[in-house]
């Protein structure tokens, strides 16, 4: 695993009022990276100053280890979050406007846009203005736009949201080739549940600084509690007095626990089945949204 | 992609985009009508040699003066000609020239001894043409860098508006966008104008009107240079206006000073051009030069090495003005909150590069 994007000690202040503080993570390259925080956390702040769109006051960005520069950046794909478009151009011609300005020949800007709206659904709307397309269509076109250049880093602001399940399900499906393929993946989302099924590594910003980054696996070992479910049959309220356990949630035959040291989760495994039939039993992993809620306290 | 390469596509999508813009097809269209109407309908208003009738005796005069000549039996018969509307004209014995309301000139001057005639200033310009000469410049200049300036103005809020503009700074410098869409702008006023006219000139070709024509085309050959870096300085302002708001409705408000910049010496030129000391001040001023410069070239009221001290004022003030728009722009471009106010996007400038 080689990091390839990383940032470093990044600080940025607005008229006096700073928005980020020595905020350093790392995207690595074949990964999607989730890169999760509320409103006005600094998601948009942190991913305009990787594509150089705002100048950091403090700090770098790098990009396999050298200073980001411009040429770079002509390789990186941007999706900001407030999304536009050329409205009195159809999607076929701003998608190959774009494609020259990051550096394509014409040729090959027309081949790789036919392909890619094809790609995204859009063959058959594809010379309509943009103005007469859907909502839906529109990201669509703008997802090309991001990919037309077949970048080597993908920045994505909120790429999900307004999109149909169907569409969400499509820019998954060109988000994991683009990792499989080697590209470092970098998203925001507020939409937890999205990026909690579709990040490899995870990146948590709340009031402009990193409060947890890693991968997800690890970051859920790290917040996970000594805490376990239990689902039996009947009434699951003896686990009140049981030594060593406390009760977190009890809710007739299901109850939720933690155990304290030197009690082991194994004993009051026993236990519940001596008193009977055990349906369910297992350690509870913190979900996206308990983690995301445990930083920001 | 280098900035030059990033300017030459920004300008020929804003070129692309205008030439479908049926607003801007249409005006076109409606100028070239309007040329071609100026130049072609006062000539076929004006009907051509009179018709006169006279006896065999007194036509011979008539005919060497190409008049439209018809004989009749005598002068009875003439001025009965002109009773039935067969002539517009008749010359009886006298000789008299009879017509309905009023003489026509072309046969009365075709009787007359000229007298001799010796002008001591065979070059000056006839008034009417020293009036609309420095008016039609004037107009162009004024019609011209408001109409594109305006149309620079809202394609850099447009592209705020829609947010492209944050995909289009990641992928160049914001210079090229500048660059591009002033260039798009030149280009398309230049094209319109040569369009124009191109169209008055065959125009007047076709009536025999051309003599104006060898007249004013030595103000033209400087209204050239003078026009673009004129336009130059005005498209700074405007693309600096347009990038300090975030929709269509608010560039009115923004672009007033520039607005103020383009009308005032329009009118200046219009109302002043019989003052020479005024003149001469507003053909040194860069926002006025280029359309009194060549008016005073016009009239011949300039030395032959005014134009290029002006010419080399304007250029030094349009470099001024390009700098200080282009910082503007850079600086307000990313500001998608509100009006931008001029301080602040002169101080926080991103150093986008």
């Amino acid at each position: 695993m080689t990091s390839v994007l990383r940032l470093d000690g990044v600080d940025r202040s607005f008229g006096g009022r700073q928005v980020l503080k020595d905020v350093s993570f790392d995207v690595t390259a074949g990964r999607m990276t989730g890169f999760v925080g509320g409103n006005g956390a600094g998601k948009t702040t942190t991913m305009r100053i990787i594509l150089g769109v705002l100048a950091p006051d403090a700090g770098q960005v790098t990009w396999r280890g050298q200073p980001l520069a411009r040429e770079a950046r002509a390789r990186f794909g941007y999706m900001p979050e407030e999304r536009g478009l050329y409205p009195k151009m159809t999607p076929r011609e701003q998608v190959v406007h774009l494609g020259r300005l990051y550096g394509l020949d014409a040729a090959g800007a027309r081949r790789r846009t036919d392909a890619l709206l094809e790609r995204v659904g859009l063959g058959e709307r594809a010379d309509d203005l943009l103005e007469t397309l859907s909502l839906g269509n529109q990201q669509r076109a703008q997802i090309a736009a991001a990919l037309v250049h077949d970048p080597e880093v993908l920045i994505l602001d909120e790429p999900f949201s307004g999109l149909d399940p169907l569409a969400v399900d499509m820019v998954v499906t060109v988000l994991r080739e683009r990792a499989a393929a080697g590209a470092p993946v970098l998203f925001s989302s507020h939409q937890l549940d999205v990026v909690e099924r579709l990040c490899d590594d995870l990146v948590l910003i709340a009031g402009g600084t990193i409060r947890a980054a890693g991968a997800r696996e690890e970051l859920r070992a790290a917040y996970t509690l000594p805490r376990f479910s239990i689902v039996v049959d009947g009434d699951a309220g003896w686990l009140r007095d049981q030594p060593g356990v406390r009760l977190v949630d009890l809710d007739g035959a299901r109850a939720v626990f933690e155990v304290d040291p030197p009690a082991d989760d194994q004993a009051v495994l026993r236990a519940a089945l001596d008193r009977g039939p055990v349906r369910a039993f297992g350690p509870v992993t913190p979900s996206l949204a308990e983690i995301f809620r445990e930083v920001n306290q | 992609m280098n900035t030059f390469q990033a300017t030459r596509l920004v300008a020929a999508r804003e070129i692309k985009v205008k030439v479908r813009d049926k607003t801007f097809l249409y005006s076109t269209l409606i100028f070239l009508l309007l040329a071609v109407v100026a130049t072609v309908v006062p000539a076929m208003l004006s009907s051509g040699p009179s018709t006169v009738a006279v006896t065999a005796a007194g036509a011979e005069p008539l005919r060497a003066a190409g008049l439209d000549v018809v004989l009749v039996a005598d002068d009875g018969a003439a001025e009965q000609a002109v009773r039935d509307g067969d002539a517009d004209a008749a010359v009886v014995s006298g000789p008299v020239v009879v017509a309905d309301e009023r003489a026509p000139d072309d046969v009365v001057s075709a009787l007359s001894a000229a007298p001799q005639v010796r002008l001591l200033d065979p070059d000056a310009v006839d008034p009417l043409t020293a009036y609309l000469v420095p008016f039609a410049f004037a107009f162009v200049f004024f019609f011209m860098s408001q109409t594109f300036g305006l149309q620079i103005a809202q394609s850099v809020t447009e592209e705020k508006q829609t947010r492209i503009v944050e995909i289009l700074v990641a992928a160049v410098p914001a210079r090229a966008l500048l660059a591009g869409k002033i260039l798009a702008a030149g280009a398309l006023a230049l094209g319109q104008i040569t369009l124009i006219a191109a169209a008055a000139l065959i125009g007047m070709r076709l009536t025999g009107g051309g003599d104006l024509l060898s007249l004013i085309a030595p103000a033209v050959g400087w209204f050239v240079p003078f026009f673009l870096c004129g336009f130059l300085l005005l498209a700074a302002m405007w693309a600096a206006a347009g990038a300090l708001v975030n929709r269509q409705e608010d560039i009115a408000g923004a672009s007033t000073p520039v607005q103020l910049a383009v009308m005032a010496p329009f009118f200046a030129v219009v109302f002043l051009n019989d003052n020479a000391a005024a003149m001469r001040v507003l053909s040194y001023l860069p926002i006025s030069s280029p359309t009194a410069m060549p008016v005073r070239l016009f009239t011949g009221d300039a030395a032959p090495w005014e134009p290029f001290v002006s010419l080399a004022l304007l250029l030094l003030a349009a470099a001024g003005f390009l700098l200080a728009g282009a910082r503007i722009y850079e600086g307000s471009l990313l500001r998608t909150n509100g009006r931008t106010s001029v301080r602040t996007a002169w101080r926080q400038r991103e150093p986008i590069g």
